[in-house]
């Protein structure tokens, strides 16, 4: 971001919530004069830092990019200069001809081609939560002989519920040979970008209607400060000059998250600002070392390094099945096999051999969505015998009211946490306990609590936004019987390998079978028994060779699909290239003064590369786009430059692509999205969302008013838990009339439990709050501090007003919307206490990556 | 002796985010209001309200919005004791407890301080109170512990957009106009200095580069040390001296002359 010209907060409030990153855009902007934008509905300390506040209402995301992408492609610079169509032709499918059964918005008024009734799903497990379900097809490449306008198999058979492989497969098939049967002929292109069905084409027309009024319409954001932005960018992106986009959470919680920053990528692409410094979308994440969690992951739908999870619901049945569905033979995916293998090794150690399918058969599969809402709606109906609650805070977490009602349905349930938090007393001390509606003699519920460390009480790793990994050290050890996670999830495994190692059942060989080696080597070197030896974990998750685990793995080019190679996660692979060699802890930053990427700082995942898709900051030739920007080129042998290059590093860029070639051999010279079936940047996504090939206006699942762009309201293919304590209010509902969104402050962190326990951060927000504008204060007879009673249709609460002209009424259409805000931080423990925010939001939820939609909902507001 | 030391705050890449706050109670070991447990404001996003014996840091939030916000800012500044080159406080302490160190900053020492509130009066900038735990005057003593041992102080280690800034005042100094001519050429014109020429107090080691005037920080326009307040009462005593003095030496005159005319009884002892 240092090296950005001009940089657009939206759904983010970095200052306010990743302040210390947020020394880089001011680096940006006292250093080089870079323009800083922020998009959003409060003006919030990041507005404060900026050259242009845009105010939209929440829920107004899409309508505001969507305006960006329209504005942009009928900008005349856009239009005549070189770089743009270069970038476009070469390097994103701009040309590739669409199946002509596809229809789009225009066509369907407001949904695409394929919308189907939701019918997957395990009996067992009713909880994936679609109101219905796109069937794919139409959304694929033509292709040359392939009849178009018949069903056949997906790119990537993304659509839920559909369990078919590509092809069906043999049981002694080698792996490469299922992977290479998957090769699909060129995709049908018309590069003067004029045949109405090219991706070009059908994205002008998509976006079409997003034109500044009717931006304004939708957002609220005045026109002319719209068109400010938008001129902003362009003059900002380019041969010489790059921007880039920060967001974080308030993109994700809607229930099309993953379209609005889709619709950012679109945009990004269109102006040529991915892979280049300076440039891209940066995930800032909510918590330290989620994205760790995203790659070694802790989350249900994958396993390690974004594979897919086997799924009970899918053609998952074999190894070989599971790569006929989930593989693809174009792209460095091609090495999935690797990959998988590798990782199985990892698991299953010298159990897992290539007549077992290395143990496939042992490995869990899911049978629906086991993410964080439906786990709790099926807790609420009893479907739920215990839990481990560790670094969560779910008694103030979404729709509280129903997840506490989910805990009082359990019967064990374990918390560690630094504190007694709201979790570990919901059963004597919640407001429903305290009201009298919930007597604690009536929960059966076993509670149990370990004290946990803190963050310096123990080594291990971060992974930051950037991927990049950094090794931090204990300062000290913690006090009493506190134990770190790593500690208590290898004890845990310890027992339960124990506990399982004398069953006969099937399903337990998977324990069984397990490998397990993280004891320390000298045990009483350690100050805290039991604690495992983390570079032991690290070295699992970098991956060795199977014959000698003295051998680390220097990175994924040496993983093997016979189990030779046992690796976690390929992603990882080379952060601990040697027994001596832990590459995160490295801390040696570049010279002063002297161009690069901090290669020596950490270790970033893949390959240490720090800018992704990097081929792209060279023009098609491989030359620097611009001696300012330059970062990666073809230096007439080989590809070099500061970072390390993301691509094949000794093909030329005049090399073409093999027609029949597998992985990247199927890739010309020019094709940098070398991780995308097509090697090009997708403006259109045949595959990978559920909920649309192009980005879509739709209003939150709750809004008080009617979609201004199309008929269909809100997302068809939403996630909604119909429950007795899941309410959604209609649209316009007049008892819950205005917008309110849900955040963080600098003060707090999360839910409180690192931060409202400490008196020197308490007393600097001591109260939970809201924030409305003079305007609504004064309509409901508010004076500021008062105290104020917020109700939705899944409860109310109570906090303190802070009356505030950093908040605005919208003009929506011909009605006046009123937006109020409020942090989250809040619960009955601590040494400041108040309701929790939390109570008031619903369970509904994204088709793609089921998270909520906290950012955006109705309610109303009363002095109380 | 080491060069004079001090702070430069550019309030324009201030987000307000307090961790100066935090890591000055951390280091110095305050106490927090009431615990933690005390009333919000409702004064925008400053609930610690001012610079006090528990304070010695304090971010202060103004919100600018026309009603119609088409014009609006949110100025944020941390504020702290100014290290006056000529502290009033120094000045009127009786015990010589405030000292002026080796890196010209001004500290109090707690161990020789009675108490006696004077300094809190002399202060023109509200920076000294009562620290209720040790019941002396205390405030920032721009972390003279860790500078005797080399360290930066411990707020402007931890200001994450280095709106605070500590060094050396010359080499502040010219980061300082360097910045003010950024700004300018960007046509911020309301940029300017404030303590970092010696208009007042000889200078202050802690200076700020503000977007208004001071008075919207809550900064006195001309602060000055207490004594030249009291220059006009003082010439009035002077002058009254002056009579009183004239009145004695006539009546001095008239016992000598009176002397002289009748000899003493005691002359020959």
């Amino acid at each position: 971001m240092e090296q950005s010209d001009c940089i657009v907060f939206e759904g983010s409030n970095m200052a306010e919530c990743h302040p210390v990153a947020f020394r880089w855009p001011m680096r940006a902007k006292v250093e080089h004069g870079a323009k800083l934008i922020h998009v959003d509905p409060r003006f919030t300390r990041t507005s404060a830092m900026c050259d242009i506040y845009a105010p939209i209402r929440a829920g107004g995301d899409i309508g505001f990019l969507g305006g960006l992408i329209n504005y942009v492609i009928n900008n005349e610079r856009w239009n005549t200069n070189s770089f743009f169509r270069e970038y476009l032709l070469n390097y994103t499918n701009a040309a590739v001809i669409i199946r002509e059964d596809f229809k789009g918005t225009e066509e369907l008024d407001g949904v695409f081609s394929g919308l189907m009734k939701y019918s997957g799903g395990a009996p067992e497990w009713p909880y994936d939560g679609f109101l219905g379900a796109y069937q794919t097809d139409s959304w694929q490449y033509a292709r040359h002989g392939e009849e178009q306008g018949q069903p056949r198999g997906g790119e990537e058979n993304a659509a839920p519920g559909r369990s078919t492989a590509q092809r069906p497969v043999r049981p002694d098939e080698p792996l490469d040979e299922v992977i290479r049967s998957l090769r699909k002929p060129v995709p049908l292109r018309d590069d003067t970008l004029r045949n109405p069905r090219c991706v070009f084409q059908l994205l002008k027309r998509h976006f079409s209607r997003y034109t500044p009024e009717m931006v304004e319409q939708v957002t609220g954001c005045p026109q002319a400060t719209f068109t400010k932005v938008a001129e902003t960018i362009l003059e900002n992106s380019g041969r010489d000059r790059t921007t880039s986009f920060a967001y974080a959470v308030a993109w994700t919680q809607h229930t099309n998250g993953p379209q609005v920053i889709g619709c950012c990528a679109l945009l990004q692409l269109l102006l040529g600002n991915i892979g280049r410094p300076g440039g891209g979308i940066m995930a800032l994440r909510g918590h330290a070392s989620i994205q760790g969690s995203t790659d070694v992951p802790t989350l249900y739908h994958s396993i390690h390094g974004y594979m897919p999870a086997p799924s009970a619901l899918k053609a998952h049945q074999s190894l070989r099945e599971y790569l006929a569905t989930e593989g693809t033979a174009t792209s460095y995916w091609a090495n999935m096999p690797k990959f998988l293998v590798s990782y199985f090794k990892s698991m299953y150690g010298s159990a897992a051999t290539p007549e077992n399918q290395f143990g496939y058969d042992w490995h869990p599969k899911i049978s629906g969505d086991h993410s964080h809402m439906p786990m709790f709606v099926a807790m609420a109906d009893g479907r739920v015998k215990g839990m481990l609650c560790i670094g969560q805070n779910p008694a103030t977490s979404l729709n509280a009211g129903l997840e506490r009602k989910g805990m009082r349905q359990l019967e064990w349930l374990v918390v560690k946490d630094n504190f007694l938090i709201e979790t570990a007393t919901f059963w004597n001390r919640a407001p429903e306990v305290e009201s009298g509606d919930v007597k604690p003699e009536d929960i059966k519920t076993e509670v149990f609590f370990f004290p946990s460390a803190q963050v310096a009480e123990i080594d291990g790793s971060f992974t930051n936004t950037q991927r990049m990994l950094q090794w931090h050290f204990k300062a000290a050890d913690p006090p009493g019987q506190c134990r770190s996670d790593p500690w208590f999830t290898h004890q845990l495994a310890l027992r339960l390998k124990r506990l399982y190692a004398d069953s006969a059942l099937p399903r337990d060989e998977g324990f069984k079978k397990l490998t397990w080696d993280f004891d320390p080597d000298d045990p009483s070197k350690e100050s805290i028994p039991g604690e495992p030896d983390l570079k032991k974990v690290l070295r699992e998750i970098n991956g060795y060779y199977t014959g000698d685990p003295t051998r680390h793995l220097a990175g994924f080019d040496e993983l093997k699909d016979d189990g030779s190679t046992t690796c976690a996660s390929w992603i990882y692979c080379g952060v601990y290239p040697a027994a001596d060699r832990n590459l995160a802890a490295r801390r040696e930053p570049d010279p002063p003064g002297v161009p690069g990427a901090e290669l020596n700082w950490g270790w970033a995942w893949p390959a240490n590369r720090r800018v992704l898709y990097n081929r792209a900051s060279a023009d098609p030739q491989g030359r620097p786009w611009s001696e300012r920007k330059k970062w990666v080129w073809w230096d007439g042998k080989q590809w070099t430059g500061y970072d390390v290059p993301d691509f094949s590093l000794t093909k030329a860029p005049s090399a073409p692509g093999n027609p029949k070639g597998i992985g990247l051999d199927a890739f010309s010279g020019r094709q940098p999205f070398i991780m995308i079936p097509d090697g090009t940047g997708w403006l259109f996504n045949s595959s990978g969302l559920l909920d649309g090939p192009f980005p879509t206006h739709y209003e939150p699942a709750e809004s008080p008013v009617r979609n201004a762009l199309y008929r269909q309201q809100s997302s068809p293919v939403l996630k909604y838990w119909k429950h007795d304590g899941n309410p959604l209010a209609s649209v316009g509902d007049p008892r819950f009339p205005y917008v309110i969104t849900t955040y963080r402050l600098t003060e707090h962190y999360l839910s409180g439990v690192m931060s409202r326990w400490n008196p020197w951060l308490a007393e600097l927000m001591p109260e939970l709050f809201i924030e409305l504008s003079p305007e609504l204060a004064a309509e409901k007879g508010i004076r500021n501090t008062d105290w104020v009673r917020i109700s939705s249709p899944r409860a109310h609460i109570r906090a303190k007003a802070l009356v505030t002209r950093r908040m605005r009424p919208f003009r929506l259409g011909g009605k006046i919307v009123h937006q109020v805000g409020m942090p989250w931080h809040w619960g009955w423990e601590g040494v400041v206490t108040g309701d929790v925010t939390n109570t008031l939001t619903a369970m509904v939820g994204d088709p793609n990556v089921s998270i909520h939609e906290g950012k955006a909902f109705v309610c109303n507001v009363e002095k109380a | 002796m080491p060069e004079p030391m001090g702070f430069y705050t550019d309030t324009t890449v201030c987000i307000g985010c307090k961790a100066c706050e935090v890591a000055c109670k951390e280091w110095n070991q305050l106490p927090a209001t009431g615990g933690g447990r005390h009333e919000m404001s409702g004064d925008s996003y400053d609930n610690t309200q001012r610079l006090d014996g528990i304070h010695w840091r304090h971010v202060k939030f103004v919100e600018q919005f026309s009603e119609d916000r088409n014009d609006g800012r949110w100025l944020m500044m941390s504020d702290v004791c100014k290290h006056c080159v000529r502290a009033p406080c120094l000045e009127v302490c009786p015990t010589g407890a405030i000292i002026r160190t080796e890196f010209d900053t001004v500290v109090i020492q707690s161990d020789a301080c009675n108490g006696c509130r004077l300094c809190i009066a002399a202060c023109p900038f509200g920076v000294i109170d009562i620290n209720p735990a040790s019941d002396t005057a205390q405030k920032c003593t721009l972390c003279y512990d860790r500078l005797q041992v080399g360290m930066e102080p411990a707020c402007s280690q931890a200001c994450p957009t280095d709106s605070i800034r500590f060094g050396t005042i010359r080499e502040l100094k010219q980061q300082a106009e360097t910045r003010v001519r950024q700004l300018h050429q960007l046509g911020e014109r309301r940029a300017r200095l404030y303590g970092a020429d010696q208009k007042f107090l000889g200078g202050l080691n802690s200076f700020y580069l503000l977007v208004d005037e001071p008075e919207t920080y809550g900064l006195p326009r001309s602060p000055r040390m207490p004594t030249r307040n009291l220059l006009p009462s003082a010439l009035l005593s002077t002058a009254g001296a002056v009579v009183i003095a004239l009145l004695g030496l006539v009546g001095l005159r008239k016992r000598l002359m009176d002397d002289r005319a009748e000899p003493r009884e005691d002359a020959d002892v």
